[in-house]
């Protein structure tokens, strides 16, 4: 039984997002997805959702239109060379007004 | 099929039946298209909540996170390189004690199963201890820096084979753990993560040790684009490099992406795989050549064992 | 109803382990311990103990078994000796560092090259720089006693402690003791619990990568850094001492048995010179303290050390503060300097005004026979010394009992 009188200070951590920090300042390239091609927001229902199982992050979301969580994504590009249709492209940084351009 | 030889087995998980439940937090320290930060991700969306996971120094810890902030929202047990299995082992024998049904899980890297690793490793196989023993083999010791392992491929340039690339062969280690008659032996690819998903799913209901290995491609240490990662996987699987396979009751059993390749027309060259990478650059003609002999051997084999796809 | 018997120290050990309660054992085989491990393996095999014993590969993978287990929730036991000791070493630092409290027997013995089986504490001694606390038992009893108390200490001030009592003097001799009853012992040592328990529930990632600098967690709060959380283990190391003697206190109170947790002196109350030895040494100068006082008429007392680390500074400084001559015997050193324990007394002596003469002697590495007529020649040599010696030669330890 511990002892009140002791702190006990030991390494144990709590979870939550961005131990890193802001990661999408490490994107060069911003991936960015063309819902005319994209499956499921042409079609308006669930379906294909490839960007989202891959990437490594969990930035891309499930949803018919699916968006990317610019705070975090690396900008890895995986999202974009796995998409079946081609809907994502990976734009440079510097294209973007207030973007990631460190 | 007899109950008690019948393997056991899950419904397939498709991408729309995937829950979308997270367990890992975005802005981790992976690195942009890390391999194994996809198979993480979807691992623990099969293993659920009610886990302890053990990691040793490893790319995993620093994703982890820096104290006090943690990436996972598991409870996680980070401790010495050569400890896993035993560590592992201890928090089982807890449990039990405890009365919980709690997953006892093992994230090691290549370094931590097949090198240093070993020992414990071996000995929890022996004892058949109940935990999952995860190898995520990204083919060298990445977290520092690219040096070579012992599931380092033959001719594979790193840190310490810097001009020739490593002399000698790799361990195959499945088959190290196989010959300890363990419960459940399986491969995987983080090209593959619904068949990482389902295996461990299967591993949850199965009583002993369950060790898996998965490929998971290492855009900086293999020396490729981070974009790639699924792609080389996919060619490591597809030219028959790496093989997606279970075995349960000293049975084996190709997985759906390897079993196609029992057609030989299906069998990629091998140099579709080493060609993606910077590491494979000191290859010889000769060494390519040698490399995709052993693959058409190995397969040889199979397609005897198994019949042509 | 406590229970006599006579029987081996490592018998004594695994039956305080078994009244302690402990549910996860990990051990692996090595001489001398190994009547201790498999005492518990049978008592656990015949139903007498209701425990997991794990058959582990290694001593690193016993320590670690026990690290697994305790971090998730149970109380856990493990011993080795000599090299298994020093395998286990990086562990060592491990638990102490993740704040574990864990409770190992070390029965202790040299360490290689060469090969020794043969007792002396050169294994505890390369390993107080751990973060372990270190205690020494002089007999069975204390054995039994200190493994007990060394549980609840562990567990109060969540830092691990090692039980040390000498190899083949005591693992292997048949003594007798006195065991506590069984109810009497669960109410003296509460349920085990770790303050960052393993929980799905409230989930934690332990002992991950910790920077030099402090750090705001998930909740803006400033966290100490790696530094910090060192400092933590070493302050509180300190304050378990009182813990220590607080503990004893209560096992007195309940058990009957008790009264010098940190220095058991023997006849030092008006002694001039004092030997200070650790472990069955410190009993087997009660002979030579008698006749060199009756036969001799020389006033000398000899004060076991029986908590090592953390080290009585205080304690042992002003116990000294009016004598002579301190002899410091003992079984291990820190090579290329001098005696362990003779370098730390002699630095707690520093700040304070009294400096009595200190003399080291290095004695019975590898189990060399240690024969009280030596013990007693140099001891008398000592007190009686005159003339001035050279300060260095008066700081370099006496080897006693080599034979080249």
């Amino acid at each position: 039984m511990p002892d009140s009188r002791f702190k006990i200070l030991t390494s144990a951590s709590t979870s939550g997002p961005g131990d890193a920090g802001r990661t999408g300042s490490w994107r060069v390239e911003r991936p960015v997805i063309d819902l005319s091609r994209c499956t499921p927001a042409r079609t308006g229902k669930h379906a294909c959702h490839l960007c989202w199982l891959y990437c490594p992050d969990s930035t891309v979301s499930k949803d018919i239109e699916p968006s990317i969580d610019l705070e975090y994504c690396k900008g890895c590009g995986i999202c974009a060379e796995e998409c079946p249709v081609g809907a994502i492209s990976m734009v440079p940084e510097e294209e973007f007004e207030g973007g990631d351009n460190e | 099929m007899d109950w008690i030889t019948a393997m056991t087995s899950v419904a397939k998980t498709t991408v729309l039946g995937l829950t979308e439940e997270e367990f890992i937090h975005p802005g981790n320290r992976a690195c942009a298209g890390c391999g194994l930060s996809v198979l993480y991700r979807i691992g623990t969306k099969a293993l659920g909540r009610d886990c302890i996971f053990v990691v040793p120094p490893s790319c995993l810890t620093v994703m982890q996170g820096l104290y006090p902030i943690a990436a996972s929202q598991l409870p996680i047990f980070n401790g010495t390189f050569a400890s896993t299995a035993a560590i592992a082992t201890g928090v089982r024998a807890a449990m039990k004690r405890l009365g919980k049904q709690t997953q006892v899980v093992a994230w090691a890297g290549d370094g931590g199963t097949a090198d240093i690793g070993i020992q414990a490793l071996s000995g929890a196989l022996e004892r058949g201890e109940d935990i999952i023993y995860i190898c995520y083999d990204n083919e060298a010791y990445m977290n520092t820096g690219v040096q070579r392992s012992g599931t380092t491929p033959q001719g594979s340039l790193t840190t310490t084979t810097p001009y020739c690339g490593k002399r000698e062969g790799s361990k195959n280690v499945p088959a190290i753990v196989a010959a300890h008659n363990p419960a459940y032996v399986a491969t995987c690819s983080a090209a593959f993560p619904l068949d990482f998903h389902d295996k461990l799913l299967k591993a949850k209901q199965i009583r002993g040790l369950k060790y898996i290995h998965i490929q998971t491609p290492c855009p900086p240490g293999w020396g490729c684009e981070e974009r790639m990662t699924i792609k080389i996987g996919k060619a490591a699987v597809e030219s028959g490099m790496f093989d997606l396979y279970e075995i349960e009751n000293g049975q084996k059993i190709l997985s759906e992406p390897s079993r196609r390749l029992l057609d030989k027309s299906r069998q990629r060259p091998v140099t579709e795989y080493l060609g993606m990478q910077v590491r494979f650059k000191a290859l010889s003609k000769e060494q390519v050549s040698a490399i995709q002999e052993g693959v058409d051997h190995k397969w040889e084999e199979y397609r005897r064992e198994f019949g042509e796809g | 109803m406590s229970e006599k018997r006579i029987d081996s120290g490592n018998a004594a050990a695994a039956l305080a382990v078994q009244l302690a309660g402990a549910e996860v054992i990990a051990a692996y085989p090595i001489t001398p311990q190994t009547p201790l491990t498999e005492k518990l393996s049978e008592m656990i095999a015949a139903g007498k103990m209701d425990a997991e014993y794990v058959a582990v590969e290694s001593e690193h993978s016993a320590l670690g078994v026990c690290i697994g287990a305790a971090s998730a929730g149970v109380r856990t036991f493990t011993a080795t000796s000599s090299n298994g000791l020093l395998y286990m070493s990086e562990q060592l630092h491990w638990a102490a560092g993740a704040r574990l409290p864990l409770v190992m027997c070390v029965v202790n013995r040299g360490v290689g090259a060469p090969w020794s089986v043969w007792n002396d504490h050169q294994d505890a001694i390369s390993q107080r720089d751990t973060g372990w606390i270190q205690v020494f038992a002089k007999d069975h009893q204390e054995i039994v006693d200190m493994t007990l108390k060394a549980f609840r200490l562990a567990e109060a001030v969540h830092i691990p402690v090692m039980v040390n009592y000498d190899g083949y003097y005591l693992s292997h001799t048949y003594m007798p003791f006195e065991l506590p009853e069984a109810q009497a012992v669960k109410d003296f040592l509460p349920p085990y619990r770790y303050l960052h328990a393993l929980d799905p529930q409230h989930p934690e990632s332990l002992n991950t990568v910790t920077l030099p600098d402090a750090r705001r967690d998930i909740h803006g709060v400033r966290q100490g850094g790696y530094m910090d959380i060192r400092h933590n283990l070493h302050q509180e190391m300190r304050q378990a001492m009182e813990l220590w003697e607080e503990i004893d206190a209560d096992f007195r109170q309940r058990f009957g048995r008790g009264g010098a947790p940190i220095l058991d002196p023997y006849r030092c109350e008006d002694a001039d010179f004092v030997v200070v030895a650790m472990g069955t040494l410190a009993n087997q100068f009660h002979d030579v303290v008698d006749h060199l006082r009756e036969q001799e008429g020389l006033k000398v007392g000899v004060l076991a050390l029986q908590m090592y680390r953390p080290f009585p500074t205080a304690r042992i400084a002003a116990a000294l503060q009016n004598v002579k001559g301190v002899m410091v015997y003992e079984k291990g050193l820190s090579y290329g300097n001098q005696g362990a324990l003779f370098a730390d007394l002699k630095s707690a002596l520093y700040p304070y005004p009294n400096h009595p003469r200190l003399h080291n002697y290095i004695v019975g590495l590898g189990g060399r026979d240690i024969r009280t007529e030596d013990l007693q020649r140099t001891l008398k040599e000592a007190c009686l010394q005159e003339q001035q010696v050279a300060p260095e030669q008066q700081d370099t330890p006496q080897w006693i009992g080599l034979q080249l």
